[in-house]
């Protein structure tokens, strides 16, 4: 069963296209990468299928449950079961950690909080009423970040960039925690440029250019992806640039 | 008198003070209503001789030399009626190896057209700490005027901290004006934070003099004013000695058709001394807003979370 549905969506930010005619079904209760190059319009998607204020498509719709929520504003979507960790995470003055994985939380229970802790490998009595503030590093909010989407039990986690800003050496974990995510009945929407971190998807669609180029098994994918993709030849050379290269796969 | 002293309780309870405090003999308290002393209790080491006047009190206060207060000491200061005049004046002195903490509450629930002066001179000892934090609560009306003026000298080895907060009720007009001098090895720390809207006005001038060696000052504010509020912030750090270190740290956001303006002011003298500052004024931001309301918070929830963290 579907538990995500774009279908045929475009984007554009300032001038500029950032999705086209972008189509995508996510299984309930599977991982889903969305594997590609940077600036291939990942985030964006994940920002649009949040419901960001700017994100807004031009055309296309988008379904959750078989519900078109292509209207609906950004914290309906995350009341019906949505939820989004952020690449890099927004820092709050003021706001302890455990005030900011509650949030989320359906049922307010500190042991929830600290297993969600426990989850990232921070220890919650260090870490609970430390400020989300500059004072944590990149890292620690980042895994501040996943502990929260991991107490908030979604239905549909969009996880961007997980692993970025971690140490390489805490790639397992986070892992781990993606697999516990869907254990506990969390599909999740894996957006990545590593395809390390989406070999542990059941199902990857590859993603260039505002477009969804490819899909399938995640090994097959993955190989492709090795083999074909490339860094983004408009950043590399942009004496290059022109109207038919279309970014990152070799014709 | 007894009326007055239940009622300025019950206020004082309603601005989130703990009456019991003022049933322990342990801890130093006085409550001032207009210009009556109508609570005290002291304790061994703490001078404070009140004085009526004819619109308010005087108030010497002193710690004596090598005294460490324990327990906080706890001042209110109120009017209850919906129109007055309070002024107080304060002077105090911290010997030398001396320290004490005040907490001070001022209470003004029903104001319609009170004016609360407060006029401080103070002088903190060597190896002395002061700290100071005032909590206001004022009505909905916004029929307040708040001035506080404070001068405070700060000895060598020393430590000042000032929190001020007012965040519940409308704030009036606030006008607050404090000169600070701090000599060598000794601190200042200087915190306040308010919530304007309405019609409010919002007024600070802080001025740290970092007169001595090795001396350290910050100045911190966070103001939020929305509706048609105004608020102008003058930090000014001074540091002619050397190894002084100071920074300000401003942060105003506004919302609606609130104006904003901060003037952090950073003034060295000496070539072995270092100031910085941040100011930054604005509306909220959209990513911090964004991140809350993808948890489920609506998009007013999550403003009032951010500003309630940030002025807590």
């Amino acid at each position: 069963m579907e538990i995500l549905r774009i279908d045929k969506v475009s984007l554009t930010l300032e001038g500029r296209q950032i999705l086209k005619d972008l189509s995508l079904v996510v299984k309930e209760g599977s991982i889903h990468s969305i594997l590609g190059i940077n600036a291939a319009g990942k985030s964006s998607l994940a920002y649009l299928i949040m419901g960001c204020a700017d994100y807004v498509p031009e055309k296309g719709k988008i379904f959750f449950a078989g519900n078109d929520i292509t209207q609906l504003p950004l914290s309906k979507r995350a009341k019906i079961g949505i939820t989004l960790a952020w690449q890099e995470p927004a820092r709050f003055e003021g706001l302890t950690v455990k005030d900011y994985i509650m949030v989320g939380m359906k049922e307010k229970k500190e042991a929830l909080i600290e297993e969600a802790l426990h989850q990232v490998l921070l220890e919650p009595k260090d870490y609970l009423n430390r400020v989300v503030d500059r004072t944590l590093s990149g890292g620690e909010r980042k895994r501040i970040e996943l502990a929260a989407v991991y107490a908030m039990k979604p239905r549909l986690a969009i996880l961007d960039e997980p692993d970025s800003g971690i140490d390489i050496l805490a790639l397992d974990d986070i892992i781990k925690l993606i697999k516990n995510l869907k254990k506990h009945g969390t599909t999740v929407l894996l957006i990545t440029h590593r395809e390390e971190v989406s070999e542990i998807s059941d199902i990857t669609s590859l993603m260039c250019s505002g477009l969804i180029v490819k899909e399938g098994e995640t090994k097959d994918i993955v190989k492709y992806f090795k083999e074909k993709c490339v860094p983004c030849p408009t950043k590399i050379f942009p004496s290059q640039q022109n109207g038919e290269f279309r970014g990152g796969i070799i014709n | 008198m007894r009326e007055d002293y239940e009622a300025m309780l019950k206020a004082y309870s309603e601005a989130g003070g703990t009456p019991d405090i003022f049933k322990n003999s342990n801890i130093a308290h006085l409550i001032i209503h207009k210009n009556k002393v109508i609570g005290k209790n002291l304790i061994k080491g703490l001078t404070i001789v009140p004085e009526e006047t004819a619109w308010g009190i005087e108030i010497n206060l002193k710690v004596e030399k090598g005294i460490k207060i324990e327990n906080p000491v706890h001042l209110c200061f109120g009017v209850l009626t919906k129109e007055g005049i309070q002024e107080i004046k304060i002077k105090a002195k911290i010997e030398d190896n001396g320290g004490v903490k005040l907490l001070a509450h001022c209470i003004f629930p029903d104001a319609v057209k009170i004016v609360h002066k407060m006029d401080a001179e103070i002088e903190i000892g060597n190896d002395a700490y002061y700290e100071y934090k005032e909590v206001h609560y004022h009505g909905k009306i916004g029929g307040v005027e708040v001035i506080p003026q404070a001068k405070i000298k700060v000895g060598k080895n020393s430590h000042l901290l000032t929190n001020f907060s007012l965040l519940q009720g409308r704030v009036g007009v606030f006008d607050l004006n404090y000169e600070t001098e701090i000599l060598d090895n000794s601190s200042l720390n200087i915190t306040t934070k308010i919530y304007g809207y309405g019609n409010d006005k919002i007024k600070i001038k802080e001025v740290g003099h970092l007169k001595g060696r090795n001396s350290r000052g910050l100045l911190k504010s966070r103001i939020v004013v929305k509706d048609e509020a105004e608020s102008e912030i003058i930090n000014e750090l001074i540091a002619t000695a050397p190894e002084a270190r100071g920074h300000v740290d401003c942060v105003e956001i506004i919302q609606g058709n609130a104006r904003a303006k901060a003037i952090p002011i950073v003034n060295v003298a000496n070539e072995f001394a270092k100031v910085t500052h941040e100011a930054a004024i604005g509306r909220l931001d959209k990513k911090e807003i964004e991140t809350l309301m993808s948890r489920g918070l609506d998009e007013e929830e999550a403003i009032d979370l951010i500003i309630s963290k940030m002025l807590q």
